[in-house]
């Protein structure tokens, strides 16, 4: 409850407030008398040095000097002296406000407009190409593809189109905690340089097909032992095997080693959204 | 972390880097430190997904990691703040700023640098290499030497500087003590010594198959080059200690003339190297070696630039200043001073532009002398008591001015007691800043609906561009591309236009608001660090 002057020194028994005595009527709060001048609670639009009226302090509480003009709670009480925030006699106060201010006030002076010239539009078109790459770099982490209402013999192949070389981010870890590392069987022909811990980032995890990629899996390491460099993979999936903590939800598979292994032309499951095949290096137009 | 900064910051992330990390950082700067396990926990997001959005962060600067509050033993906790987020609406500014002054091969430098975080100097060059090949004509190409030497230059000028050092595993700083900065380590502007020989490579147009085998070569091509685990990051600072040149030479500029405005760029330039980024001014010049220095395209004769000297030192807006007789004169750039004089004319700028002229004059009416009476506002201002009174109420509203009781008994009898408005610049200006970020994410949220909105319509005109585009390459007929053009029709052409116009507009508007950020970050953060 918001404390009036009158109330924020209890100990002085008389407070004048700069009206003569015989305008002033005497209230007891708390034990105490405080003497204030009669407002009346009629008219709220007429200036409150002329009015008179009761007042009592345990059904209103007054406002505040700072509030100003006390608008909107048709209360007539005010607390400070009229004279010293010049509201003349005669004038009145502006109107209470009797709902929330609009949204979009109207604005009575209008904004300059932007400006133009070389150094914008260029600045402009190097914000929205920015922008287009981050979309395209491997930063860019796409929420888990929602489930969709059936399961489609196509999925296996259409989601390993959007493997490239660019979505591939190895971190340096020495730079990252421990636990920031993410498990991952690493790829072919890879690993005479790699780290077996640097797993490649940015690939979705779909669990309805765990059980086939390991299956898969499988068969891929049973091929990787028939080629010459077979005793380097087995060390790594030795290691690997050792320090894979979670071995279900982690384990991306490689589609492109897939797709190659099938009989099928990979066209033949394009449904259309590639007409034309994907112009990604044409970064000139810019990107919304 | 205000609610608007981190809406912004959650606005910036999505748009860079996606739906997963926005709701990691948002939540970790809303939440302060926080281990891997809260941030599961709290934000729903799967492990792997939490996981791969703070590698992101991290390796981009957003967040930092420490060990435990509880001791070494305890998990890693991640922080976030919003600084490094909001820079990312600065970027585009750096990268021309870059062109400015080093070119082409500068330029792509920093945007390698600001779109992956951090990078070691052999992949910077080999990359900025490439782009720059693909982009010249046939048969060249470009040396990496050349990029390797605009690379030096930039860490010369300290606008690249390297990383923290990577420590072992978690790192051995504890929490109480700041993370250290990248300048606390003495190597922090050293070029490595690195072999790197070579040319950009020209990207071939060749089939699908191919592209991806060549991209699996080049994964293996991992030679050492001498500069392993040296990663190099982008210096803020000190763009935007030459933001804060540029805008003090272009004040003088406008409000004196060219010549004062070379003389003070000359000062700032002898003094780039010997200024700390906190210092209130530069170090005391004589104007014997103002003179010197002069740019030898102005050829002004002695006794003039003294003249010059002293009209800067006497301009109220006080850029320059007088340290002493000796040398023929000491002078000294306020450079906190300036910044203040620059804040202020950005509140004086906004009241203007929102509330008219006759309320901008009784702000800096205000700003000028402190503290006021009603009666005293209506006369210095001269403006008629009815007017002066709604305007100051409507400002005093809008809170650009405040009032102070002054009693002249102990009661506060509003009767016996002063009221006298006033206007205090920083704390005016910390609120006018929170309007500017909210400025932002309203313009960023509007760009986005657009964009939903004509989502369809977008996609469409994609399509047909990429099928335009094929059908170029392998050497259609007109009419064929003619046919192709039909298929967006003239009203749908006309909002793709109107479409482009606003997007367009809204982004200008991001890049405009940005620059009266850093006016007003810099003068608060200028106040921060001598009070």
């Amino acid at each position: 409850m918001s404390r009036s002057v009158t109330l924020r020194n209890p100990k002085r028994r008389s407070c004048n407030f700069g009206v003569s005595r015989a305008d002033t009527q005497t209230t007891r709060f708390k034990g105490k008398r405080y003497q204030h001048k009669r407002v009346m609670l009629t008219d709220p639009d007429s200036p409150p040095s002329s009015c008179w009226s009761t007042w009592s302090p345990l059904t209103e509480p007054v406002l505040g000097v700072m509030a100003g003009r006390g608008g909107g709670r048709g209360r007539r009480m005010m607390s400070f002296s009229v004279e010293a925030v010049c509201i003349n006699r005669g004038e009145s106060l502006p109107p209470s406000i009797q709902q929330p201010t609009p949204l979009f006030p109207v604005m009575e002076q209008k904004p300059l407009p932007l400006t133009g010239g070389e150094e914008a539009e260029y600045l402009l078109a190097l914000k929205q190409e920015f922008r287009g790459a981050m979309k395209t770099l491997p930063f860019f982490i796409q929420p888990t593809a929602a489930k969709k209402d059936v399961e489609r013999y196509s999925d296996k192949y259409h989601s390993g189109e959007q493997t490239d070389g660019v979505t591939d981010w190895s971190p340096e870890w020495k730079r990252f905690p421990k636990e920031l590392r993410v498990k991952k069987p690493c790829r072919n022909g890879l690993s005479a340089v790699t780290r077996s811990d640097k797993p490649p980032l940015g690939q979705n995890n779909n669990n309805n097909k765990t059980d086939k990629e390991e299956v898969l899996l499988k068969l891929e390491t049973l091929q990787k032992k028939e080629e010459p460099s077979s005793e380097e993979e087995e060390e790594e999936e030795k290691k690997k095997k050792q320090e894979e903590e979670e071995a279900d939800g982690e384990e991306e598979y490689d589609e492109e080693e897939f797709e190659e292994e099938t009989d099928y032309i990979m066209s033949y499951f394009d449904n259309g959204e590639e007409f034309g095949g994907d112009s990604d290096g044409d970064m000139d137009e810019a990107v919304y | 972390m205000t609610a608007q900064e981190v809406r912004l910051c959650g606005l910036l992330l999505r748009e860079h880097f996606g739906e997963v990390v926005e709701k990691v950082g948002t939540h970790l700067l809303r939440g302060g430190a926080q281990n891997l396990r809260i941030i599961i926990h709290e934000t729903g997001v799967p492990l792997d997904l939490v996981k791969k959005s703070l590698c992101v962060l991290v390796q981009h600067g957003a967040c930092v990691f420490s060990s435990g509050r509880k001791g070494a033993g305890s998990p890693t906790e991640y922080r976030t703040s919003c600084d490094r987020i909001l820079r990312i609406l600065r970027y585009p500014r750096y990268i021309y700023t870059t062109k400015t002054l080093y070119g082409d091969t500068g330029e792509l430098i920093i945007e390698e640098l600001l779109q992956r975080g951090h990078m070691t100097m052999s992949s910077t060059v080999k990359t900025v290499a490439d782009r720059l090949t693909q982009n010249m004509e046939e048969g060249l190409c470009m040396d990496y030497g050349e990029v390797s030497n605009a690379f030096s230059k930039l860490v010369e000028t300290h606008f690249l500087q390297r990383s923290t050092p990577a420590t072992p595993g978690t790192p051995a700083a504890p929490v109480s003590t700041a993370p250290p900065s990248p300048e606390s380590f003495p190597d922090c502007y050293k070029v490595p010594h690195m072999t790197l020989v070579g040319r950009g490579k020209r990207q071939l147009c060749s089939e699908d198959g191919e592209d991806q085998r060549n991209a699996k070569r080049a994964k293996m091509d991992s030679q050492a080059h001498g500069d392993e685990g040296i990663c190099w990051q982008v210096n803020f600072e000190r763009f935007h200690l030459h933001f804060r040149d540029q805008a003090i030479i272009s004040a003088v500029a406008n409000k004196l003339d060219q010549t004062s405005s070379e003389i003070v760029r000359t000062m700032l330039r002898m003094s780039e190297v010997t200024t700390s980024p906190t210092a209130t001014c530069t170090k005391p010049l004589s104007a014997n070696e103002i003179f010197r220095s002069l740019p030898p395209s102005y050829n002004i004769a002695r006794p003039i630039v003294d003249q010059y000297l002293t009209l800067l030192v006497d301009d109220p807006m006080e850029f320059v200043g007088k340290a002493g007789e000796s040398g023929g004169g000491m002078y000294v750039v306020n450079l906190h001073r300036a910044l203040a004089n620059l804040a202020r004319a950005t509140l004086e700028s906004v009241v203007q532009e929102r509330f008219g002229s006759r309320s901008a004059r009784i702000f800096r009416l205000l700003l000028r002398k402190r503290h006021l009476e009603q009666k005293q506002v209506e006369d210095f201002a001269m403006i008629p008591a009815k007017e002066a009174k709604d305007m100051l109420y409507t400002l005093l509203a809008q809170n650009l001015v405040q009032l102070q009781e002054i009693p002249k008994t102990p009661d506060f009898a509003p009767s016996r007691t002063f009221y006298l408005y006033t206007v205090n610049q920083l704390p005016t200006a910390r609120m006018l800043l929170q309007n500017c970020y909210k400025t932002v994410a309203n313009l960023i949220e509007r760009r986005l609906f657009e964009s939903r909105e004509n989502k369809r319509l977008l996609e469409k005109s994609q399509r047909i561009e990429a099928i335009l585009a094929s059908l170029q390459a392998s050497g259609a007929e007109p009419e064929q591309l003619t046919e192709v053009e039909e298929m967006i029709t003239a009203t749908e052409k006309q909002q793709l236009e109107a479409l482009r116009l606003h997007i367009n507009k809204l982004d200008s508007a991001e890049n405009q608001v940005d620059e009266s950020i850093f006016l007003l970050e810099s003068y608060i953060n200028s106040t921060a660090s001598t009070s």
